[in-house]
């Protein structure tokens, strides 16, 4: 009797869903640069980063009903992007060494103390104690802290996510994600605050 | 001092790390470093995208007549 009308509706709720499968796929893909860059100093090299956004993006693409409109896409994205890294073969770390610098109280200033110490008394400029460091030894610096640490960082410090994304990203708890990158940014200090003797 | 650089404490927290900060040289001293170091590592392990790869994301968009 009405089999015009559910075709009608059918046709019209097709029609929706193409348009918003385009709109997430295009703001999906203006986040790709932020995406990558985290991606990167997850990874160890550029060809596993380049691989990883890829098969990021086309698993998105694949699964994006499960987006819930209006929620952090850059988090979610970069929570499939985590998960196929798991994937493809990383282990999670045990328990992490704990090192020496961890029960030292001056840890947190280490880097401080040991980039003032090389700035001579006439020229404590402290705008030129962070110039001592060069760009690649910052990036071996970041590159030597153990992934789990590293995780946190560079969600947290380069990708400028919050607590609680990095913790819904990585699917641990909020302390621990505080805790890590607390000890953490110590160990990137300690490696930044190694490499500028050298340098 | 970490949680105040990562922008986690309350309205009344922050005041009270800027009154002492304002007051206390030595912890101002280092947490400008801190703010400096981080932004500073954030530039310095910024790597942009290939053009190659950012193409072959956009071929992965669905076509619009499908």
């Amino acid at each position: 009797m009405s089999d015009t009308a559910p075709t009608t509706a059918d046709a019209r709720k097709l029609a929706q869903d193409a348009r918003d499968r385009v709109r997430f796929e295009e703001e999906a893909l203006e986040l790709s640069d932020q995406v990558y860059r985290v991606a990167r100093r997850l990874v160890g090299s550029r060809e596993e980063a380049e691989d990883l956004v890829q098969q990021t993006y086309e698993r998105a693409f694949r699964s994006w009903r499960q987006y819930t409109p209006g929620t952090n896409l850059r988090a979610w994205l970069l929570r499939i992007l985590t998960n196929l890294n798991i994937d493809r073969g990383r282990r999670q770390q045990r328990t992490p060494q704990t090192t020496s610098i961890d029960s030292n109280e001056a840890g947190d200033y280490f880097l401080y103390n040991k980039l003032e110490s090389q700035v001579s008394d006439e020229n404590p400029d402290e705008e030129r104690v962070l110039e001592r460091l060069s760009q690649d030894s910052i990036v071996e610096a970041l590159a030597d802290v153990p992934h789990d640490f590293r995780d946190v960082i560079v969600l947290v410090d380069i990708g400028e996510f919050s607590y609680a994304d990095a913790a819904q990203i990585l699917d641990i708890p909020i302390g621990t994600v505080m805790s890590r990158l607390h000890r953490g940014r110590r160990i990137l200090k300690k490696n930044l605050a190694d490499g500028a003797v050298t340098g | 001092m970490q949680p105040f650089l990562d922008g986690t404490l309350s309205d009344d927290e922050v005041a009270t790390a800027q009154r002492h900060l304002d007051k206390c040289s030595w912890c101002a001293k280092r947490y400008h470093f801190e703010e400096r170091l981080r932004h500073y590592v954030r530039i310095a392990v910024s790597e942009p995208m290939s053009p190659d790869l950012k193409a072959r994301l956009a071929a992965l968009r669905t076509p619009l007549d499908a």
